[in-house]
């Protein structure tokens, strides 16, 4: 079993890594097993790949699996083998079973977090213009209306946002509205979770729809204070 | 006998004859019951009053059957496109450097490519018969703004025709002088006119996604504002290299299969070293794609910011994630056959190698495993609320486009050096500025693909507009400066280089072959799921915010059934392409058996499927 030691030993080491490391970084979450999964699907790839690069690893790598499922020369571990004949079966039903049996659990979601916008707000620009006096008088907006939920230092972290799932959006993060048009914060802040299109199922957001309550150039400093207080620039294409 | 009887007993004959043929007549009757399909839409609309704006065929339904149809005559316009360029090269290497098995290579492809052509011609007017019958409206709309360019195209093919008749049937007949010079024109000419063939339906397709349409006007100013859309030259550079992508693989496929079914020595050395042409064309073609990829997406996202997020941020965004894990695929397979051919094919390299390919690959799948990570992330409601969301607060970073990127850009640079490495193996440089040369080289390397992760993780801290117009710029012209300064070095090095081990062409394993047939079958799919995308990000519109699709089917299929259909046109192209190549060398097969000389028959095989011209060359 020489030489499949070593693969044996990187995808145990690998999954304990994903599974038990990785999560316990500073500032990390354990990973879904989607990723986890994909992760050690590329890692078994790699091993399968390096060890057929030629004849000698190829046969060195092969072999011993090769022996073990025919029973030839392998000793003392024939109780072992016949418990693999045995127990894989049973492990590949259970996965059946497991994956296909009626559940109590909601399904995995697969949601869009970001719908395209309806065409009439494609395109607009903030008729505000951005001086210092619209960005404070909107980082003043976005304190009384935003900050309960998306926090005070436009992290996602105010004090309401415990209460939901999934947490409001993170505004300092760089992949956030960072990646997004001015006219899409427009849209998401004046419609809120129950303007989200169809391909925005399962409508998963608890964001007001601030039409209701605030005049349109109040969203534009809204938005306009969100971006210098999150350190982002909107999209662009000039 | 009653009449049900007298039917009974009809359709047992006729099932009974069936039999005993093969199941020949009962594939002819699917395909005549499949090909009959479209009338009984067409019966069904009879009754409507008014204009007819759609018809329908009840169990397939017309979107469906236009879609697999529309896919198979893309792929196979793809092949038939893609691989005059390559076999022209391989024509022109033989004519000025005087290797006559370039010459034969580019013949054998030509070979390949008029069966295909037809067959591509035969699914472009099935496809026609179906547009005009399914989407009278469309059609008609589309005729009133293209009509000039409609009739350019029927001249371009009737040109195009004519030339490759030329250029194939005239092989062997203009091999000498100023003969082989004409015919190196007729190639030239083939590829002309075929990018001309390509472009022209571009521009139909693409004013469906992104229009400008002229109020007023003559005919042909319209149509030729129609054709100058924003999308209409990023596709077609897109298409252009796809296609040689395609042409290449599809090559390396053919040379796979036929590899791992000859048995003389001769033939395996030739399959095998068609196979490595084949790949090195694909890899060639597959490391600027990306490129044309992003810049296509830019424009689309800059046309239409509701079109770019619905293909990169919302409902379709799931496709690039399994674009992702294709390409990956496609990069791995690409490499690794580069791998087996330093192992097997240079005795005694592999132990020199072994390391460097060993930190390619970890390379390689580190990058993949970046390009594959999505913005959210598939999770149940219990791992969504461990992680505070869908985005995972570390890896999350990985989903986005600074990071896609950097990977893709690492991971051509990794393909290159990968190429580089096995056209150095074997070889000892001679050169006294050996050193000095490999040590730019090196420099060049590592500083290279250093800045290409400095400017990736910098993308994050600036205006995504800095990064999509200078950062993402600055990473391809970094990868383009690296390969136009390796190349010619290690061209030179090559040049006064000793050869310590001989090439031994015809030594590759079975699995090499598979891995030419895995990657082929990686683009085809690539090419569906894209095609899908491409038409997808249009939503229920027929011509982008110009013409809505009011149709039954004006509605974005789920994913699943979109993936299902993906993988049936991937299926059905395969089946089509194996009977092409099954026609195209049954003459070979008849000759390659003993006693079945050509000259022995009364009337000679059939002149199709590029059996004539090997006549003259026996005699």
């Amino acid at each position: 079993m020489g030489a499949l030691g070593k693969p044996i030993i990187l995808m145990v080491a690998m999954y304990a890594f994903l599974k038990f490391g990785l999560p316990n970084i500073p500032g990390s979450a354990p990973l879904p097993s989607s990723l986890i999964f994909l992760y050690l699907l590329l890692t078994a790839g790699g091993i399968f790949m390096f060890k057929t690069l030629s004849g000698e690893s190829k046969d060195a790598f092969w072999d011993p699996i090769r022996r073990f499922l025919t029973g030839e020369n392998i000793g003392g571990l024939q109780a072992l083998r016949y418990g693999v004949f045995i127990l894989f079966p049973l492990l590949v039903g259970w996965q059946t079973y497991g994956s296909t049996a009626v559940s109590d659990l909601p399904p995995t979601e697969s949601r869009t977090i970001h719908p395209a916008p309806p065409g009439e707000y494609t395109g607009l620009s903030n008729p505000v213009p951005k001086t210092p006096e619209n960005i404070m008088q909107g980082k003043g907006f976005y304190a009384a209306y935003c900050s309960p939920c998306h926090g005070g230092n436009f992290d996602g972290k105010g004090p309401a946002a415990r209460g939901f799932i999934p947490a409001p959006a993170n505004f300092a993060d760089p992949t956030t509205i960072a990646m997004l048009q001015e006219s899409y914060l427009f849209w998401r802040i004046k419609k809120g979770g129950v303007g989200l299109p169809i391909e925005g199922a399962p409508w998963k957001s608890a964001m007001p729809r601030w039409e209701v309550e605030l005049p349109d150039e109040w969203i534009w400093k809204i938005i306009l204070g969100e971006y210098d207080g999150a350190h982002q620039s909107p999209r662009t294409w000039e | 006998m009653s009449v049900i009887q007298q039917g009974v007993s009809i359709v047992q004959r006729a099932l009974r004859a069936v039999g005993s043929h093969d199941g020949w007549l009962a594939g002819l009757l699917l395909m005549a019951g499949w090909l009959a399909l479209p009338s009984l839409g067409i019966a069904a609309e009879g009754t409507t009053a008014g204009p007819t704006e759609y018809r329908d065929i009840p169990y397939v339904g017309s979107r469906n059957l236009v879609w697999i149809v529309a896919q198979l005559h893309l792929l196979l316009a793809g092949f038939v496109l893609g691989v005059p360029m390559f076999a022209w090269l391989c024509e022109v290497i033989a004519w000025r450097g005087g290797e006559k098995r370039y010459d034969k290579l580019a013949k054998e492809f030509t070979k390949l490519l008029t069966s295909a052509y037809s067959t591509t011609a035969l699914f472009g007017g099935i496809l026609l018969f179906l547009l005009v019958a399914f989407y009278p409206k469309l059609m008609n709309y589309l005729t009133d703004v293209f009509f000039p360019s409609f009739l350019l195209y029927c001249f371009l093919f009737l040109l195009e025709t004519a030339t490759l008749y030329l250029y194939w049937y005239g092989w062997d007949a203009m091999q000498d002088g100023r003969k082989k010079t004409l015919h190196v024109f007729l190639g030239f000419l083939l590829n002309f006119f075929a990018l001309f063939i390509m472009i022209i339906p571009n521009a139909w397709a693409t004013f469906q996604s992104s229009p400008v349409v002229l109020a007023d006007g003559t005919a042909f100013e319209r149509a030729w504002a129609a054709t100058w859309n924003p999308t209409w030259w990023p596709i077609n550079i897109h298409r252009l290299i796809a296609n040689v992508v395609l042409g290449g693989y599809i090559c390396g496929a053919y040379a796979g299969v036929r590899y791992l079914s000859v048995k003389s020595p001769e033939e395996r050395e030739h399959y095998d070293w068609m196979g490595y042409v084949g790949n090195f064309i694909g890899v060639f073609g597959l490391l600027a794609l990306p490129f044309a990829g992003y810049w296509l997406m830019r424009e689309i996202y800059q046309y239409n910011q509701q079109m770019g997020i619905t293909l990169m941020g919302g409902f379709l965004s799931w496709l690039f994630i399994l674009q992702a894990m294709l390409i990956g695929v496609l990069f791995l397979g690409s490499n690794y056959y580069f791998w087996l051919g330093i192992t097997y094919r240079i005795p005694g390299s592999e132990g020199k190698y072994r390391r460097a390919m060993l930190m390619m690959l970890v390379s390689l799948l580190l990058c993949l495993a970046v390009w594959m990570t999505p913005h959210s992330l598939v999770a149940s409601i219990e791992e969504a609320q461990k992680m505070g969301g869908a985005h995972h607060p570390l890896l999350g970073v990985l989903g986005v486009m600074s990071a896609k990127m950097t990977v893709s850009n690492l991971m051509i640079l990794i393909t290159f050096m990968s190429f580089v490495m096995y056209w150095r193996a074997g070889k000892q440089d001679t050169a006294g500025w050996a050193k000095l040369a490999k040590a730019v080289m090196g420099a060049v390397l590592v500083l290279a693909s250093i800045a290409v992760i400095v400017l990736g993780v910098w993308g994050y801290f600036v205006p995504a507009i800095v990064r999509i117009n200078y950062f993402s710029t600055s990473q391809v012209l970094i990868v383009i400066f690296v390969i136009l300064t390796i190349t010619p070095l290690t061209a030179l090095l090559l040049k006064s280089a000793k050869t310590t081990t001989e090439m031994v062409w015809g030594s590759m394993p079975p699995r090499a072959g598979y891995s030419l047939v895995l990657n082929a079958i990686m683009v085809i799919l690539l090419m569906t799921l894209m095609g899908y995308a491409r038409s997808s990000s249009r939503v229920h519109w027929h011509v982008y915010g110009v013409m809505r699709d009011t149709s039954p089917y004006a509605y974005s299929p789920a994913l699943g059934s979109a993936s299902f259909i993906m993988a049936f046109c991937t299926f059905s192209f395969c089946l089509i392409v194996a009977f092409i190549f099954w026609v195209a060398t049954m003459g070979d097969k008849y000759k390659a058996a003993p006693g079945s000389g050509k000259g022995e028959l009364p009337h000679g095989i059939p002149a199709m499927a590029g059996g004539a011209p090997e006549k003259q060359s026996q005699g």
